[in-house]
């Protein structure tokens, strides 16, 4: 038991209920709350990261019920690593909705970190029906963070976020009891024992089930046949929702890391690596699919948007293979493209409100303001995101280009990869320089100039490319332990007989 | 029994799904309703029918499994909410944009029925 876990569930939550009952306090005050609640969930993100850089499982069983009977949270690096990504980015973007973002609506600040809460339970879940819990958690508040903001542009997209979401809850539990029908538990842990037992009639009905689940966090990952809900959606949300839910997507990632790899994973008998032959060709055409809607995107935020669906692509074809050293080239890059979309996404908005009533159209305009500053962030933004050295994006393809064995594969991987690369580069080169450097003639009003709060956030968000550059080595060391974790479920079975408190051992 | 639920449910899945695939939010929120409702009843299923069973381990020879309950509490809880959320959602996309087509608006205008004018008496 260790009820550190509990932190960076706990800390959202009660800052988040502070946030409810005192929506009509001064914006300072709320404001000052809600990014002190950020930053003690930074900070409990931090110890439970040096917690499990020692390599063991911390679990915390709630109501002191032993596992499978209780629900139960658990601690390895891939959780933390998860955590930590999620608290960085979380607080960058925190700080730049207080830039203005933040008006108009009460009670952004509850839902922003409600929000948090629910993206926490799903890493530190050990149970496959408490992660259902979850996702409609963060889900719930994400609906209303979506809507946040004036204008009519966001109804429709928001209103086919919620309809898809809602079927795709409805799968995840026919999956859920499908699979509990046969094995009789949902704790991952007891899964990975129980699954491999399974034969006869219930051996189809598990697998019908891990192929549903597989959809449903294939609906959230956004890959290929269930992609097409998401520029939209993010093109129109406010910069800093947009730059959050950068990491929805990665969760649909983790879901799959997490149960593929423990409850389908190699020793699951006849039903290992279920669904992984099915995910590779898809994930390298949700890449393909992500550079052509990149190439054709109109505004600078549906080009960031559609970067989503390329990173998301680039993720999945190395999990697919599922090679330690993939899964670590994977885990890097999941790290540098998060952060970097998320920067891209805010730089957008500022370049936005630099532009009058073009926005972030792609098309030539007067000479925005404050030119220079914001063109250096989308500069380092667009090169972390194309995978050009020397920063971040640019490592984290290499390695997974390295981890790829000679075969078939290898053919299609580094074909689609580099081809799509190349074309990134291309639709973010036509964009950065129509809007940067193709002027036109004419006097913007000064509306919205940058405040420190605002250029802050963007350019720490868009620096971490090259301090992921800097820190490499660390990063690295810490991902390939996390992948040699992860093939190691024989460990993570252990915790069903961890000893309960009070318990004679 | 088990043959009739399964056709109950059965029959709400497809109703739901049939209803989800139409142009109109109206429609949508209410295949959504029957969907969940289809989800509930297969999750309860999913731990054995049995009636007039005691809910632990070892004391009868068959017994009535509690946790499906308990799933299907939560699903009923957030369903609800969710299908609050929705139908509010809905109502705003009419009132923005006039029109309860999904897509905000209708891709083409469909004529208008020539017997309307009898109706109105015009």
């Amino acid at each position: 038991m260790n009820h550190w876990l509990t932190a960076p569930i706990l800390i959202p939550l009660l800052g988040g209920i502070l946030q409810i009952f005192m929506g009509y306090a001064p914006i300072s005050l709320r404001r000052t709350l809600a990014l002190g609640t950020t930053v003690l969930m930074l900070v409990s993100a931090i110890v439970l990261l040096i917690m499990a850089n020692d390599g063991s499982y911390r679990i915390y069983a709630f109501g002191n019920w032993q596992p499978p009977f209780g629900i139960v949270l658990v601690l390895d690096r891939l959780a933390a690593l998860m955590l930590i990504m999620t608290a960085i980015l979380a607080f960058l973007c925190h700080l730049f909705s207080i830039g203005g973002a933040d008006e108009g609506n009460r009670q952004f600040h509850g839902l922003f970190l409600f929000q948090l809460m629910g993206l926490n339970i799903a890493f530190l879940t050990g149970d496959l029906f408490n992660l259902f819990v979850a996702f409609e958690v963060l889900l719930i508040a994400s609906y209303g963070l979506l809507m946040h903001g004036g204008g009519t542009v966001r109804t429709v997209p928001g209103l086919h976020y919620v309809v898809l979401n809602l079927i795709g809850s409805a799968v995840f539990l026919i999956s859920v009891g499908m699979i509990y029908s046969v094995t009789g538990t949902l704790n991952m842990a007891d899964l990975a024992v129980k699954v491999p037992q399974v034969s006869g009639e219930g051996l189809n009905i598990v697998k019908a089930g891990g192929m549903m689940l597989l959809v449903v966090f294939g609906l959230k990952a956004a890959i290929l046949p269930l992609c097409f809900w998401l520029p939209r959606a993010y093109s129109k949300a406010t910069a800093p929702v947009a730059a959050l839910f950068a990491v929805m997507t990665k969760v649909g990632i983790y879901a799959i890391l997490r149960v593929y790899l423990l409850i389908f994973g190699d020793d699951a008998g006849k039903l290992a690596n279920l669904g992984m032959d099915w995910l590779f060709p898809i994930a390298l055409a949700t890449l393909a699919m992500g550079v052509i809607g990149a190439l054709g995107s109109g505004t600078l935020k549906t080009l960031v948007a559609w970067q989503v669906i390329i990173s998301v692509g680039t993720l999945l074809a190395p999990i697919a293979l599922g090679s330690e050293a993939g899964l670590s080239a994977a885990l890097f890059y999941l790290l540098s493209t998060t952060w970097t979309v998320g920067g891209l996404f805010l730089v957008s908005q500022l370049v936005a409100n630099q532009r009058g009533s073009v926005k972030d159209r792609i098309v030539t305009a007067p000479k925005m303001h404050s030119r220079t500053f914001l063109s250096v962030l989308f500069l380092v933004g667009a090169v972390a995101a194309a995978g050009l050295p020397p920063l971040s994006g640019f490592f984290g393809k290499v390695l997974i280009l390295k981890s790829v064995e000679s075969g078939a594969e290898m053919a299609w991987l580094w074909s689609i990869l580099l081809l799509g690369s190349f074309l990134t580069l291309i639709a973010y080169s036509r964009a950065g320089s129509i809007v940067f450097w193709r002027t036109v003639d004419g006097h913007l009003e000064k509306k919205d100039p940058l405040n420190g709060r605002v250029s802050v956030a963007a350019g720490a968000l868009t620096a971490l490319a090259i301090v992921m550059v800097v820190l490499a080595g660390p990063i690295m060391n810490y991902t390939d332990a996390t992948a040699a974790q992860l093939h190691n479920s024989d460990a993570y079975i252990e915790i069903l007989q961890t000893p309960m408190v009070g318990e004679d051992s | 029994m088990e043959l009739v639920f399964a056709l109950v449910i059965g029959a709400l899945t497809a109703s739901g799904v049939y209803l989800i695939l139409r142009a109109r939010t109206f429609p949508v929120v209410v295949g959504l309703t029957l969907l969940s409702y289809g989800v509930n009843l297969f999750l309860f299923a999913s731990g054995r029918l049995a009636t007039g069973q005691q809910p632990i381990i070892g004391t009868a020879g068959s017994y009535s499994d509690p946790l499906p309950q308990a799933l299907v509490l939560t699903a009923i809880v957030i369903g609800f909410a969710m299908t609050a959320f929705v139908v509010v959602l809905s109502l705003r996309n009419l009132a923005d944009n006039e029109d309860d087509h999904v897509d905000g608006k209708q891709p083409y205008k469909t004529p208008a029925p020539e017997e309307e004018s009898e109706v109105n008496g015009k």
